[in-house]
């Protein structure tokens, strides 16, 4: 096991790693920004080191520094976090370069899931099902016209070279195909330079689930079970819970098994989660891999009675899966609410001085943060304040604590979440489990007045 | 020093071991570095300053490892670097700072007074040092990074010791700026 880990990151996740260290006897360095000179981590850790100025770039992200202070502490092994360098296939290879263990996927793995295509087609060849489209460019109208009636309307025209919803189009009939064709091509040459189209199956309503996973380096890997994530704006999670109201026990055992099959086919170590879309039919296809600990990773603790940081850190030291996890059962449910310093109907963000900060507590609550009465949240970072969890024997008690858990949050000085959320626990959509990715929408929409 | 010096009763420095122009110095550290709090240890010898100011920082704030700049005498060993202490003593530097300018390290590493272990240091205290003048060395990932004097000037105090590790924006040397007597 390793005598002292340093942490490459801050706020709530640099704690919980923290967090997990104290509890295995593993000292801790903290390393910080100018900007986080009196934050937690950095007087929670035993040591910690200054590694460059509030901009991302400079301190948190930039590879020398982390490592040179992980060089002049002594420090075994790196835990990334989530975010910053936690995905970054160069930095794992430094590491590996300066003897100092990275606490995540080898490079080449991180390298794989990085480049989406990449991994969607050894997921794919593994047996793991991902959304039916084009194998890579159709260069003209009939081509696109015979991918189409292939995979089934509605379907979607994406830029190859694309992104920001530029050169896409969602054509949901064979005769407006022709006109969206020709329009997606003009927008990814204008905006891209390159006109090249591919063509993929249109979700409607998706719903978000993922799947949390773990390895080994002896070849081994587990799943432990799914969450669903469905409640995002722009691609930002706000609420999610473990397991999902709509993957029964059998959609479990068997997807888990293909992704379980698929990861140990490629030699997937350390945490892990694998993204997948389910169509209003049940249907559910891969989206990509997050090869780090997420966000969200506290709702699967609570229902598996997992520790996930701890059994990473204990994975990359290399001990076995099966003496980390052992036998382990899915029990009750959990629901995370990501508390964000943001306008609840704007979603702007509000960084600034938090003059009071009473969290709450009570049976089956539990709060992930950095944040405490009279700290500044600094406008250079994400604007995540606390992760607010509720476990209950039932989704139905889980709602319940969560709604007297976000009464009894006080925060004040900034703008958070709450109050949204705190609405979203009295919808009858929510409550009764009708979830999909443009579930906020609609509920803006019906709440505006 | 202006400003921040505060009329001292001499009753309250009559310390053994201690005279007016250590505890001087040391008050003119705390307000170069923006210290509200000092607390010195040096044999027998404790000393603890602090600001009548009120906080303005809520947070806590760690122990400091000032101890080290302040007490150039304490002897450190040059082996394997020890642990850089928690938060350093540098921010917010010394923008208030009077008649010496810090030359504080732009990179985190292992700071080396001189060029390699046989070589003497690039400076010492006392001497008149140029712009692009390589002032010291530090190491980070294998790479020997000579770190340059930004204004001309006279060393006045040396804060690190050679081999210590130091931590981005750690203070390394003082400077009393051409032109200017104390």
């Amino acid at each position: 096991m390793f005598r002292k880990i340093l942490i490459a990151n801050r706020g709530e996740i640099a704690l919980r790693v923290i967090d997990a260290c104290k509890e295995l006897g593993i000292a801790t360095v903290a390393v910080y920004s100018e900007a986080d000179r009196n934050a937690l981590h950095v007087r929670f850790a035993d040591e910690a080191v200054c590694i460059g100025p509030a901009r991302s770039s400079e301190s948190y992200l930039n590879i020398p520094q982390v490592i040179s202070a992980a060089e002049i502490t002594n420090t075994e092994a790196i835990h990334p976090g989530y975010g910053f360098l936690s995905e970054n296939a160069n930095f794992a290879e430094v590491c590996e370069a300066s003897h100092i263990t990275f606490i995540g996927p080898t490079p080449d793995l991180l390298r794989m899931m990085g480049e989406k295509d990449q991994a969607r087609r050894e997921m794919s060849a593994a047996g793991v099902p991902v959304v039916p489209g084009s194998q890579g460019i159709v260069g003209d109208e009939a081509a696109a016209l015979a991918e189409a009636t292939r995979i089934k309307y509605p379907v979607i025209l994406k830029a190859s070279a694309g992104g920001g919803g530029r050169g896409m189009r969602v054509v949901r009939a064979e005769e407006e195909l022709a006109a969206a064709f020709a329009t997606a091509r003009n927008e990814a040459q204008q905006a891209f330079g390159i006109p090249d189209l591919y063509i993929e199956k249109f979700i409607e309503r998706p719903r978000h689930i993922e799947f949390q996973v773990l390895g080994d380096k002896h070849g081994h890997v587990m799943h432990l079970g799914e969450r669903e994530c469905s409640i995002q704006r722009r691609h930002q999670k706000l609420i999610e819970e473990s397991p999902s109201p709509t993957v029964d026990a059998k959609l479990r055992a068997e997807l888990g098994a293909r992704v379980v099959a698929a990861l140990e086919q490629v030699g997937y170590t350390s945490a892990g989660t694998v993204e997948f879309l389910m169509d209003e039919d049940g249907s559910i296809y891969f989206i990509e891999m997050n090869a780090r600990i997420q966000v969200e990773h506290p709702v699967t603790e609570m229902v598996t009675g997992v520790d996930l940081i701890k059994s990473q850190i204990r994975l990359a030291a290399g001990e076995k899966l099966d003496k980390v996890v052992g036998k382990h059962v899915i029990r009750g449910h959990a629901i995370e609410c990501r508390i964000n310093a943001e306008d609840p109907d704007t979603f702007v963000p509000s960084a600034g001085h938090i003059t009071v900060f009473r969290t709450p507590g009570g049976p089956g609550i539990r709060v992930d943060t950095a944040a405490h009465a009279d700290a500044v949240i600094p406008p250079y970072y994400d604007s995540l304040v606390a992760k607010l969890i509720a476990y209950g024997d039932t989704r139905g008690e889980a709602i319940a604590r969560m709604r007297r858990a976000l009464e009894m949050f006080v925060v004040e000085g900034i703008k958070t979440s709450i109050p949204l959320q705190r609405k979203i626990m009295m919808d009858p959509d929510f409550i009764s489990g009708k979830l999909d990715t443009h579930f906020l929408d609609r509920f803006a929409t019906s709440h505006s007045g | 020093m202006k400003g921040s010096k505060k009329h001292i009763p001499s009753s309250d420095i009559s310390v053994p071991g201690v005279d007016l122009g250590q505890l001087e110095r040391l008050l003119s550290f705390m307000s170069d570095h923006g210290l509200e709090e000092f607390e010195y240890a040096h044999g027998d010898l404790r000393i603890r300053l602090k600001k009548a100011i009120p906080q303005q920082v809520a947070a806590p704030v760690l122990a400091l490892p000032v101890a080290q700049a302040a007490a150039p005498q304490a002897a450190p060993p040059q082996a394997p670097p020890t642990a850089p202490a928690a938060p350093a003593p540098a921010q917010p530097a010394p923008a208030a700072a009077a008649d010496e300018h810090i030359i504080k390290s732009p990179i985190v590493g292992t700071f080396y007074a001189g060029p390699s272990p046989e070589a003497g240091a690039f400076v010492h205290v006392g001497d008149h040092v140029d712009p692009g003048q390589t002032v010291c060395i530090i190491e980070a990932m294998k790479l020997m990074n000579e770190i340059e004097a930004d204004i001309s000037g006279e060393v006045a105090r040396i804060l690190v010791e050679n081999g210590q590790p130091v931590e981005y924006g750690e203070p390394l040397f003082a400077l009393r700026p051409s032109g200017k007597k104390k």
